[in-house]
């Protein structure tokens, strides 16, 4: 047991733990106490996975009173900005903005967005000056100190559908229709364990436009009978808060005038939108993804050059 | 290692000049170029090297970002989100900023239970560790009143939160609670008092930070075996060996935090803080920052009144003692045997340490709720009784393992033993070099 050299340090240590091993272990039956102490941590883990299963059962039993929410979690769309190299489709977003400005806009604000950056969607500046016209702005005021009217220029930003959040609430039954710069940002349904983790090996990070979209393209289900839905409000399973919410369902099929052949459906218009709202609350995403790749590959190469020099400097040491 | 008298010769005029009056070349030179490094140290030695990284980095981005940020609870939300849309790179300062924040503490935690295997606390090393606990608390009080500054939801509702853990303290709580929040409730003074706090704190951090690296050029590193250097052969130069093997480390690191910034720079954030504060309206689930998660499940752990501490107060103190019981590991533990690698008890315990505060992390992201709350208790028993009960029982019952009689045995040992290189290079090298 003991080392055989003069080495005091480490022999004084094993006599002295042994000592008091022995000393300990005749009075208290310590190991068992270790052993059990051991043992509870082995089945802390075990409990957790199996208790998680339970919680997930008690749910399912009195469908139509869920406590949960959403009901149904998002379904997972193909979406061209998704992934390390993923770009936005800019008919796409030119289709999502002309569903915002026909339907969403009639509600939602959108604040944070100025007229300029819509270059980003392939127009040209001459199309964005355009575009920025047909909104009136409210400026001032002016040398009279008198407030005034007048078309939008590219530096504005989207005017927002009502004065005050107490007037957007007052006529949308009570709640201010959330501003939409955000939205695809602000919204996501939590993965749970063990999905987020095999989320960061596949990049999946839509979990905004995924939503808006199943939101969007479910008020065509019924709800199961003997639930309650509030008056005044709408039954949606995708509803992050609740069994349904105040927005009625604001897409039918043919409402928006696709020039470009698209198929004017509830489901290709939500998909349009949420594709433009992620634009919208993560412009520079195509930039952050090119500098990412490179960055990337930079530190790739580095990393290996240091490696190999580090391999070399210490080529000699056993360590 | 500091006893060591220096080996600094200036080559230049300027150089002799300079030695003369201010030695501070030969302050950088002792420190970090012939400093004396165990030559067993394994990668879990660079994460020292990359906090200070990552520190430099926080600084950098941050002073950069509070230029363009405004510390007032009516433009601040707008004021990231100018910076996120118009300011030149905006996105990636903040995105950096902001995760580099979680890389941070992923860094320090690895860094701290790098410590509790290895035994790093122990005599000559516990003004060492507690200084680094002291930086820890720093760190999370910075990064507590910067998840502030968005002004979000969950900023919002996080400070409100923990602010409100301070209410619970008898007697001078609520005077407390009013002094952090300026008022009674979370507002634009609030705000305004953590960005300055948040500016100043870091700071802080990098002083405590010195005094972190003085202590340890004083009694020198670990190492893996957790036996003191003994002979010149146990140890090599910093530079090249250790400045090499960190900058390695180091880079690989910064793969995974690029890999964060650039591809999932909201995965470790809440959606809920691309809303702006509502005083009036309450999120579903108020959860802090992942890397306080475990202390949030031991705070909502104690449902139960204990003769009279109340809950509330039980489990602000529950809290703050799982961390305060970090500050006294050095004397909690009674092994005179250092490393886990001769203690397989410790070992054992050690893992089961870790998996319980993962554990907890990922309670603290549940609701308090059914069977979370019970698992939640029996994981914060187990945090305490691995410190209370385990470190001081361990020490005196365990048989350690046979320690080797110096470093330099340990390292022939291991590299005859299997695989690791270059043998016949290894062993008549280490007299040569150092």
């Amino acid at each position: 047991m003991l080392p055989k050299s003069g080495d005091r340090f480490s022999e004084k240590i094993m006599l002295e733990t042994t000592t008091a091993r022995q000393r300990i272990s005749r009075g208290f039956g310590m190991k068992t106490i270790l052993t059990s102490l051991a043992l509870l941590g082995l089945v802390l883990a075990g409990t957790a996975a199996a208790t998680t299963g339970a919680i997930a059962q008690e749910e399912a039993h009195n469908e139509a009173a869920p406590t949960h929410f959403p009901i149904h979690e998002p379904k997972e769309m193909d979406w061209s900005f998704a992934g390390p190299f993923g770009t936005y489709d800019k008919a796409q977003l030119q289709r999502g903005l002309k569903v915002y400005k026909e339907v969403c806009a009639a509600c939602h604000s959108m604040k944070l967005v100025a007229f300029r950056t819509l270059e980003d969607l392939g127009y040209s500046e001459a199309q964005v000056k355009a575009l920025a016209a047909e909104y009136t702005i409210n400026d001032g005021p002016n040398d009279a100190g008198d407030m005034f009217d007048r078309p939008g220029i590219p530096s504005d930003y989207f005017p927002a559908p009502f004065p005050n959040d107490q007037a957007a609430a007052a006529a949308n039954g009570g709640a201010a229709p959330p501003d939409m710069s955000l939205l695809a940002k602000a919204r996501g349904v939590e993965r749970g364990f063990p999905r987020f983790v095999f989320d960061i090996f596949t990049q999946y990070a839509q979990g905004g436009p995924d939503y808006i979209h199943s939101l969007l393209t479910g008020y065509d289900e019924q709800p199961p009978a003997g639930m309650e839905i509030p008056e005044g409000t709408h039954y949606n399973p995708y509803f992050i808060a609740g069994v349904s919410l105040k927005m009625p369902n604001p897409l039918s099929d043919d409402q928006v005038t696709y020039d470009d052949g698209s198929p004017q459906t509830v489901d290709q218009y939500s998909r349009d939108v949420s594709a433009f709202l992620m634009w919208a609350a993560e412009p520079h995403l195509e930039a952050r993804k090119k500098t990412g790749f490179r960055v990337l590959v930079f530190l790739l190469l580095f990393g290996a050059l240091v490696y190999l020099t580090k391999r070399k400097v210490w080529a000699g040491v056993a360590h | 290692m500091s006893e060591g008298h220096s080996t600094y010769t200036p080559k230049t005029g300027i150089g002799r000049w300079f030695d003369a009056r201010m030695p501070l070349p030969r302050l950088v030179y002792d420190s970090f170029v012939a400093y004396p490094v165990p030559r067993n140290l394994n990668y879990a030695w660079t994460f020292g090297g990359i906090l200070a990284l990552m520190l430099a980095a926080q600084m950098l981005t941050g002073i950069v970002l509070a230029m363009h940020y405004a510390a007032d609870s009516t433009l601040a939300f707008d004021s990231v989100e100018k910076i996120m849309r118009d300011v030149n790179s905006g996105w990636l300062l903040r995105y950096m900023h902001s995760n580099g924040a979680s890389f941070f503490f992923v860094a320090v935690y690895i860094h701290i239970f790098r410590g509790l295997y290895y035994g790093s606390y122990k005599a000559p090393r516990e003004l060492l560790w507690i200084l680094g606990c002291i930086i820890y608390l720093l760190m999370m009080a910075t990064g507590f009143m910067g998840y502030v500054l968005p002004w979000g939801q969950m900023s919002f509702w996080g400070a409100t939160v923990i602010t409100g853990f301070f209410s619970a303290i008898p007697l001078v709580g609520d005077w407390i609670q009013q002094l952090l929040l300026g008022g009674y409730a979370v507002d634009n003074p609030t705000l305004n008092r953590f960005f300055s706090l948040h500016y100043l704190l870091p700071f802080m951090i990098a002083g405590v930070v010195v005094l972190h690296i003085w202590a340890l050029h004083v009694v020198g590193q670990s190492n893996p075996t957790g036996i003191e250097v003994k002979s010149k052969t146990d140890t090599v130069a910093f530079t090249p060996y250790a400045t090499i093997k960190d900058a390695f480390g180091m880079l690989v690191f910064l793969f995974i935090f690029a890999y964060f910034v650039f591809y999932l720079p909201n995965f470790l954030g809440h959606p809920d803080n691309y809303v702006v504060a509502d005083p009036l309206k309450t999120p579903a689930h108020i959860v802090p920052e992942w890397y306080f998660l475990p202390f949030y499940a031991i705070l909502r752990a104690i449902t139960f009144n204990i003769g009279p501490i109340n809950s509330k107060l039980g489990g602000v103190l529950a809290m703050f003692g799982s961390i305060a019981m970090l500050f006294l590991v050095p004397w909690l533990d009674t092994s005179k045997v250092r490393s886990a690698v001769y203690r397989p008890w410790y070992k054992l315990f050690f893992w089961l340490f870790v998996i319980d505060a993962v554990l907890l992390g990922w309670l603290g992201s549940q609701p308090a709720e059914g069977s979370y709350v019970f698992m939640a208790q029996m994981a914060t028993l187990f945090y305490f009784a691995f410190f209370l009960v385990v470190l001081p029982v361990l020490g005196l019952v365990e048989t350690p393992r046979r320690l080797p009689n110096s470093i330099t045995e340990a390292v022939l040992e291991k590299n005859k033993g299997g695989g690791g290189g270059h043998p016949a290079r290894a062993t008549a090298a280490p007299e040569t070099k150092g």
